[in-house]
């Protein structure tokens, strides 16, 4: 089947199988490969992206979901050459080790800071709470976004070009 | 302000943001899926549904057929390679494809090559295998009993599942004492499977160039030099014609040290095909068929004087290996490094005795941060001081501060032949105490229990051995321990070192060039770091065991003290004085007593490349080389106390504290330092409160997803609360110990010892990891159960 799906503000349109998922699509079709696979049960969250801004873990979506919606991924936090504050503070803080999660925890952060913008701990270990770290023991990573709440979250732009679109699927 | 300003790189030991950190945060790291080559084919291996079966027969036509398969691959095929069996680290063999029977559930049977992913997974439903269900061994307990299935029938003359037997220390001097003590506890302490489950899965991508006869391999190994050695000896090719490549490795925690089927079938695959192979395992096959950690059933048994003076201590041990012997740990050493269980304390005498069975399960034992099973030996000492200090009365803390070496006693001669370096082991106690406020906390326990509510405190004080090791004892397939280390200064005065061991995770490339720039006064950012190649990186034997900081981190300061002494000769022709009228400060040789005289490394690295006249026999340029074959192991250790509240009603338990207090000797980078002790914590309350891989009686594994073998998240986990003391190994060039197993060592004793003494007003004085709430409840009800199998 044909779909097309518009990924860090660029519009893809690809002949895929109905049964291709999501993660599959973005790494194998699209070549981006930030986005991890860890578990297929949706326990790990090293496959979250956003689709039409919110968090999901991409291992239980189908490319065909994401036909006709936004995706942004941990290639589109960088804009312009600036660093989103949450990528600056996962670096500041030691937030990453092996940095297989990192990419999905990174999401989920911006996600959060951008619904709160000054999140307590305890918000933001329920914010990652779906999500596995194996390296870490999430201190680093739950000091990393509140660094990036100190430290510009307010002045952050949207890692995909949004536009106004109710979900269609 | 970015990131960058905040924190100063120090030109050497120091915090300092890590370099790899720019490609993980931007999602450009390069873990094995993300390698994608033209051509590429993907392989999937089929995998047995029974823990022991025989095979009657593999139908794999259907597979053949299918439109994007191009080849199935089985045990037949490879027995035609002489493929079909190859060594274990443990100098067993393990099936690469099964033949004769199935051993555990999960299995390698079949592998197929297809064009995709899917059509590959596709095309496994369609190979129709027979199997003839046989009796499983599956509770190691009863592995040696007489008419119990043999296992590996495959081995000539095998009619148990006897693997080996093996002890340390003085048995009759130990029996003498038990025999005399005043007082003796005993118990019997499980330490169940679990797995490392490292977030990235094992996986391969061969590529075998038949013209050339080249094969490069991208894998998931922590030992990529190992692996071309062990893969130059299975597969019969020359060892110049393999390249491993280890690109970013997504965890590893010792899971990812041995050789897999899946890793010799895509190598087969590509050179059947003459395309490009990639294979990665899902985490089912993850969790059901790579190297396990544990399954050590302990007996534990502590003599001391009635006020408290341990004497010594007995072990015997039931070593549940699985169904093949592919544990991964030096020669000698059949039970790794458990030996260590006398841990932190001055005894008399200690005895073990460790008996290694097969069972109907995945093989693998040493993984997980486990240090050579030091984990376990950890585990056991640490639960049995808290046993007898539950005979005596005593406070768990007051009786560890009674019996631990002291300072003086270094190197101390331990009763199992280890010989610890160095400690203070007091000071790191007292500093963990007084960071928790331990004296009120058991005022406010007091307090608590009036209330009826179950607050639990757990001490544990750990000794590692860790830094594999000196190349006399220390060996893997006959490989030595020792690493090996090349340092290049270009004429620019920037450089490259070349090391053997892998990160996972670790952040070598940046604590290495930190060793460097402490060394030569070059900041690290001018220092790139290689590794994971082996057509780039000299020979070495690869990150576990803790053994990157203790070995390549000394190989790789012995190099640059090399490359000093050469910019020495080199500064001493600029200057035109002796060598020996030198002195250096960091990053610059001058004239002794008149300093201003001097060359800066910058300035000698061009000269040394350039026209300058040096001494007869002198080559001119700065590089060198090392291998270091470390003199001892280092002995790094802790003191934790983790504070716990128990729900009476639920038996739910909640972390509320967690203290570590570490001696790593000399920290090359503390925020490292600190990370790598932040994921052991959370190692050590997933293994206590919920990771166990458990079966039923017919062999099926009850752990094979997340969604049944639980990790701790961010909600289970406190924030951890860490202190330091620095005493530097004697030994080691730049004194540091190494660290990066620790926490997951000493964690666990304190989590259990915590909720044990939770369950103190029920008169609990066991019960086995994982504490799920089930277990605590059955617990609190005086009926603990056994964890490793499933509940009947």
């Amino acid at each position: 089947m044909q779909i097309t799906v518009t990924v860090n503000g660029t519009e893809y349109t690809r002949d895929v199988e109905p049964r291709l998922l999501l993660i599959h699509f973005l790494r194998d079709e699209l070549g981006l490969t930030g986005s991890h696979w860890g578990c297929d049960t949706s326990n790990c969250g090293a496959c979250v992206v956003w689709l039409d801004r919110t968090p999901v873990k991409s291992c239980t979506a189908l490319a065909a979901m994401a036909s006709g919606r936004e995706v942004a991924t941990v290639e589109g936090l960088e804009k312009d050459g600036q660093l989103d504050p949450v990528q600056q503070g996962f670096v500041a803080c030691h937030g990453l080790q092996c940095g297989f999660c990192t990419p999905g925890m990174m999401m989920t952060a911006r996600w959060l800071l951008d619904h709160n913008p000054d999140p307590s701990e305890q918000e933001v270990r329920e914010a990652i709470s779906g999500q596995i770290c194996r390296c870490t023991g999430y201190e680093n990573i739950v000091r990393a976004v509140r660094w990036a709440s100190e430290h510009g979250a307010a002045e952050h732009r949207e890692p995909a070009q949004h536009v106004e679109a109710e979900v269609t699927a | 302000m970015t990131a960058t300003e905040e924190h100063a790189a120090p030109i050497g030991f120091g915090r300092m943001e890590r370099k790899e950190d720019v490609r993980f945060i931007r999602g450009h790291g390069t873990y094995v899926d993300d390698v994608r080559l033209p051509g590429m084919l993907y392989g999937a291996v089929l995998r047995s549904p029974y823990a022991h079966a025989r095979i009657a027969s593999i139908d794999t036509g259907a597979a053949e057929a299918h439109p994007k398969v191009r080849a199935v691959i089985t045990g037949a095929t490879l027995d035609t390679l002489n493929l079909a069996w190859m060594p274990t680290l443990s100098y067993d063999t393990q099936a690469v494809l099964a033949t004769d029977k199935v051993r555990f559930q999960g299995q390698e049977v079949a592998f197929v090559v297809a064009e995709d992913r899917y059509s590959a997974r596709d095309a496994l439903e369609l190979i129709d295998v027979t199997y003839e269900p046989l009796p499983a061994v599956i509770d190691a307990r009863h592995a040696l009993d007489p008419g119990a299935p043999v296992i590996r029938d495959d081995k000539e003359g095998k009619t148990d599942n006897h693997i080996f037997d093996w002890e340390s220390g003085d048995a009759a001097k130990t029996d003498e004492i038990f025999a005399n003590a005043e007082v003796t506890v005993a118990e019997d302490v499980l330490y169940p499977r679990v797995h490392p489950a490292p977030l990235e899965t094992c996986g391969a991508v061969a590529d075998f160039d038949k013209i050339t006869g080249k094969l490069t391999v991208w894998e998931t190994t922590q030992a990529p030099h190992a692996h071309r050695t062990l893969i130059a000896m299975v597969a019969g090719l020359p060892e110049q014609k393999i390249r491993v490549i280890s690109p970013d490795i997504g965890g590893g925690f010792g899971g990812k040290v041995g050789i897999y089927p899946g890793y010799v079938c895509a190598i087969v695959g590509s050179i059947v095909t003459g395309k490009p192979v990639k294979w990665v395992e899902d985490r089912s096959e993850n969790l059901m068929s790579t190297a396990f950690a544990r399954d050590y059933h302990m007996r534990g048994e502590v003599a001391a004087t009635r006020d408290g003076k341990i004497l010594a201590i007995r072990v015997n041990v039931l070593a549940d290996h699985g169904a093949f012997n592919a544990t991964a740990q030096p020669t000698n050493y059949p039970a790794g490094f458990f030996s260590v269980f006398t841990g932190s304390y001055d005894l008399t005498a200690a005895h073990c005795k460790v008996t290694g069975v097969y069972t109907n399960k995945a093989p693998g034992g040493v993984a997980y941060a486990c240090s050579f099973r030091i984990t376990e030996a950890a585990y056991l000492v640490e639960r049995m001081v808290d046993v007898l200090a539950h005979e005596l009365r005593a406070d768990p803390a007051e009786l560890r501060m009674r019996n631990l070496l002291r300072p003086e006693q270094f190197p101390y001669a331990s009763k199992t032949g280890w010989e610890y370096d160095s400690g203070d082991y007091p000071r790191t106690l007292r500093l963990a105490m007084d960071i928790a406020g331990y004296e009120e906390l058991r005022k406010e326990q007091e307090a608590e229990r009036a209330r009826g509510h179950l607050m639990g405190i757990g001490v544990s004080f750990f000794t590692e051995a860790v830094g594999a090791g000196p190349r006399k004892h220390m060996d893997i397939l006959g490989l030595g321990m020792a690493d090996g280390a090349e340092l290049r200064i270009h004429p620019t005065g920037k450089g490259v070192l070349r090391i053997s061991v892998q990160s996972q995770g670790q952040g070598h490339e940046t604590t290495f060039a930190q060793i460097v720039a402490e060394e030569l006064g070059i900041p690290p950012a001018d220092i790139e770091v290689v590794h994971g190649d082996t057509d780039q990186t000299p020979f070495g034997l690869g990150t576990y065991g803790s053994r990157s900081t203790p070995v390549s981190g000394a190989a790789t300061a012995v190099v640059a003290r090399k490359v000093r002494e050469r910019a020495r000769i080199v500064a001493a022709a600029m200057l035109e004085v002796d060598a020996a009228d030198l002195d250096w400060e960091k990053g610059r040789w001058f004239v002794r007593g008149d300093p201003d005289q001097g060359k800066t490394m910058t300035e000698i690295a061009l000269a040394a490349h350039s026209t300058v006249e040096l001494p007869d026999g002198v080559e001119g340029q700065l590089d060198a080389t090392c291998v270091y074959n470390p003199p001892n192991l280092t002995y790094p250790y802790g003191a934790y106390i983790c504070v716990v509240d128990v729900d009476p009603g639920t038996g739910k338990v909640s972390v509320r504290r967690f203290v570590a207090v570490d001696d790593c000797g000399v920290r090359i980078n503390p925020m490292i330092v600190d990370g790598q002790i932040h994921g052991g914590l959370a190692d050590g309350v997933g293994m206590a409160l919920m990771e166990v891989i458990s079966f039923d009686p017919d062999g099926n594994c009850l752990g094979g997803s997340f969604m049944d073998y639980l990790l701790p998240t961010a909600l289970e986990c406190p924030s951890w609360e860490l202190g330091a003391t620095v005493t530097p190994s004697p030994h080691h060039p730049i004194g540091a110990k190494g660290v990066g197993e620790s926490a997951t060592v000493g964690s666990p004793a304190a989590v259990v010892n915590a909720v044990i003494d939770a369950l103190a007003p029920y008169g609990v004085r066991h019960a086995d990891m994982p504490l799920t709430p089930a277990q605590v409840w059955r617990a609190i009800q005086g009926r603990p159960f056994r964890t490793d199998l499933a509940i009947s």
